[in-house]
């Protein structure tokens, strides 16, 4: 009795609260990413390797924006514009032409998508991180920390994004149209819906939704332009478990996957942490390779 | 294979052989060590082509077989006084084949672009264990090592010259093409063929499609593990960075650029990466990627057979 009694006291309760917090802020920003995969893998079974570059693209165009202009907000918005406008030509000019061959063959091409853009940025920008500023710098007093406003506010615009664009999907004439490529793209082309368009403007709009989680996490971390490999594993994993192509799961995934992490980095360093979400990768693959957070098959 | 066309087949090949036997004495050191290093990112790839030409299945993880064959190697000549060259060999391949059992009995349940995610995220594990366990693997900044001699026990013992160095590896890597020529023509290659051209028709054959797929996960494991350890033979460490999925993604490309399916493809992919990386980083020093990288695209989309692809058939018979 006097075990289990001394084990809850060990407990460390104040710790546990604030990283479920930041469990919350990391797990809302790898959705807004992981959505933005999983959908374009969904509708044409494209695994996008580039997805990390585009994030890592879109803190650059926030941090371009911001200094010419010093708006956050404005930063926020022009570089989803940007980075969206610049995913739709990447999709015309390299995802076009493989359409209808062996999916493997687009992970090769965004691989190299990958590659190029990642090097550009070290071109570009060199080497150096540099830093969006905060937009506001309001804390509030968590326990013994001051826990900034800025973190939560990131948790609730990623929300807002996911969930405008689910409306969108959900009831937009737009919307409709692309959950009916993802059915069938045959059977949606024959019902007059220009289906490659479809497929352009939803490779922007996920590019566009990882340059907006690269400008919210910006002030959190340093910009450069390895960022987005990090990133874009944890995605795989997220959209992995999540079950892929699969909207509502991978954003369960990443919640659930960043709480777990977050916790685990009470006990030990950050980078061991991340074995955290192979370690769930693995048993997921191994007990229900469907993906954790969709029905079981009949 | 007709007998004419074995004839050709043969002297080509010895051929290519003769000219990389007496590459060395014309060469200069530079290039020299280049070529080697040519024969040994060959190795893996061609270590991979028995995964993505063969059998169908792409791996992104073929760095985590790569790394543990330089971390075995390293561990072998840290460990044992004096540093044994076939240890080294030895560690190599078992700890390649320990880590490929492992990931092999995960991804293989899963299929196409699964596997090819599975795989990747696997070296991603050994990644950060490397990366952050330091006391064992020198974390990020790896293992240093003494190169050990060639010898033959009870016969002879010198130390490696680049020439030696260079004679030796070709000489594992032309066994090793010998090897897995002999087994993609053996009954067990044939099997993994048709899982490649048709998995369910290979299982309602009667076929166990899992145990054939570990096997060749193992089997392609093994071999990239060999060309890990020889790479830490010729540079003398192990860093973590050669467990990164980048590697695996280099892999991938030499497949690509060179024709998958055909073993000499991967090599001559590799080469050709390898040549493209030295000219462009001339004039684009770090950078040379972007050029590459759009090359790299280009070819994906046009040229989807690679460079050799065309004698795919031929190379096969």
């Amino acid at each position: 009795m006097s075990t289990v009694l001394g084990f809850v006291q060990a407990i460390p309760y104040q710790e546990l609260l604030i990283q479920t917090l930041n469990g919350i802020v990391t797990g809302m920003i790898l959705a807004l990413i992981a959505s933005g995969l999983t959908l374009i893998f969904g509708i044409m079974d494209v695994v996008n390797f580039a997805h990390g570059e585009l994030f890592m693209f879109g803190a650059y165009m926030g941090v371009v924006v911001i200094s010419a202009t010093g708006s956050f907000w404005l930063a926020l918005l022009l570089a989803t514009l940007i980075v969206a406008l610049i995913g739709a030509a990447l999709q015309i000019t390299t995802l076009r032409p493989l359409l209808g061959r062996d999916p493997l063959t687009t992970i090769l091409a965004t691989f190299g998508i990958s590659l190029v853009m990642q090097n550009y940025a070290l071109w570009q920008f060199g080497p150096v991180a540099r830093k969006i500023p905060e937009p506001f710098s309001g804390q509030f007093t968590l326990f013994y920390l001051e826990y900034p406003w800025y973190r939560v506010l990131i948790a609730v615009l990623s929300a807002a994004i996911i969930g405008v664009f689910y409306l969108f999907l959900k009831y937009g004439t737009y919307g409709i149209w692309i959950r009916a490529t993802t059915q069938d793209r045959v059977m949606a082309g024959a019902m007059g819906i220009p289906v490659s368009w479809v497929h352009t403007a939803v490779f922007a709009i996920g590019a566009g939704m990882a340059a907006a989680s690269g400008v919210l996490f910006g002030p959190l971390v340093g910009v450069n332009h390895a960022m987005g490999l990090d990133w874009v594993l944890k995605a795989f994993i997220v959209v992995v478990v999540g079950g892929m192509g699969n909207l509502g799961g991978s954003i369960a995934a990443s919640i659930f996957i960043s709480l777990l992490e977050s916790y685990a980095s009470i006990w030990v360093s950050p980078a061991q942490a991340g074995i955290v979400s192979f370690v769930v990768l693995i048993l997921t693959l191994l007990f229900r390779p469907t993906g954790l957070f969709v029905p079981t098959p009949k | 294979m007709s007998k004419r066309s074995a004839t050709v087949y043969w002297t080509g090949f010895s051929i290519i052989l003769a000219l990389l036997i007496v590459a060395p004495f014309v060469l200069p050191e530079f290039w020299r060590r280049f070529l080697t290093e040519i024969l040994i990112w060959g190795l893996l790839a061609m270590s991979s082509d028995i995964l993505i030409g063969y059998t169908g299945m792409v791996s992104f993880g073929h760095s985590a077989f790569f790394g543990l064959g330089m971390y075995g190697a390293a561990a072998a000549l840290l460990m044992v006084r004096p540093p044994n060259l076939w240890l080294a060999i030895l560690y190599g391949l078992i700890g390649s084949a320990g880590i490929a059992l492992f990931v092999a009995y995960f991804s293989t349940r899963l299929r196409d672009i699964y596997f090819a995610i599975t795989t990747l995220i696997f070296s991603q594990i050994f990644y950060v264990i490397i990366f952050t366990w330091t006391e064992v693997t020198g974390g990020e900044n790896g293992l240093t090592f003494r190169r050990p001699a060639l010898e033959i026990p009870g016969l002879f013992s010198m130390p490696f010259s680049s020439e030696t160095l260079h004679w030796f590896v070709l000489a594992v890597v032309t066994a090793s093409y010998l090897i897995l020529r002999r087994i993609t023509q053996s009954p067990f290659g044939m099997v993994l063929q048709s899982i490649r051209e048709n998995e369910a028709r290979t299982r309602a054959i009667g076929y166990a499609v899992e145990r054939y797929k570990i096997v060749a996960v193992m089997l392609s494991g093994l071999f990239a593990g060999l060309a890990g350890v020889l790479y830490a033979l010729q540079n003398r460490f192990a860093a973590p960075d050669f467990v990164y999925f980048l590697v695996s993604g280099e892999t991938v490309i030499f497949n690509v650029m060179g024709g998958i399916g055909t073993l000499v493809g991967p090599i001559v992919g590799a080469g050709f990466f390898l040549l493209l990386r030295e000219a462009f980083s001339r004039f684009f020093t770090e950078y040379y990627l972007i050029p590459v990288g759009v090359i790299f695209i280009a070819m994906v989309i046009f040229l989807p057979q690679g460079l050799l692809g065309f004698m795919r058939r031929w190379l096969n018979q």
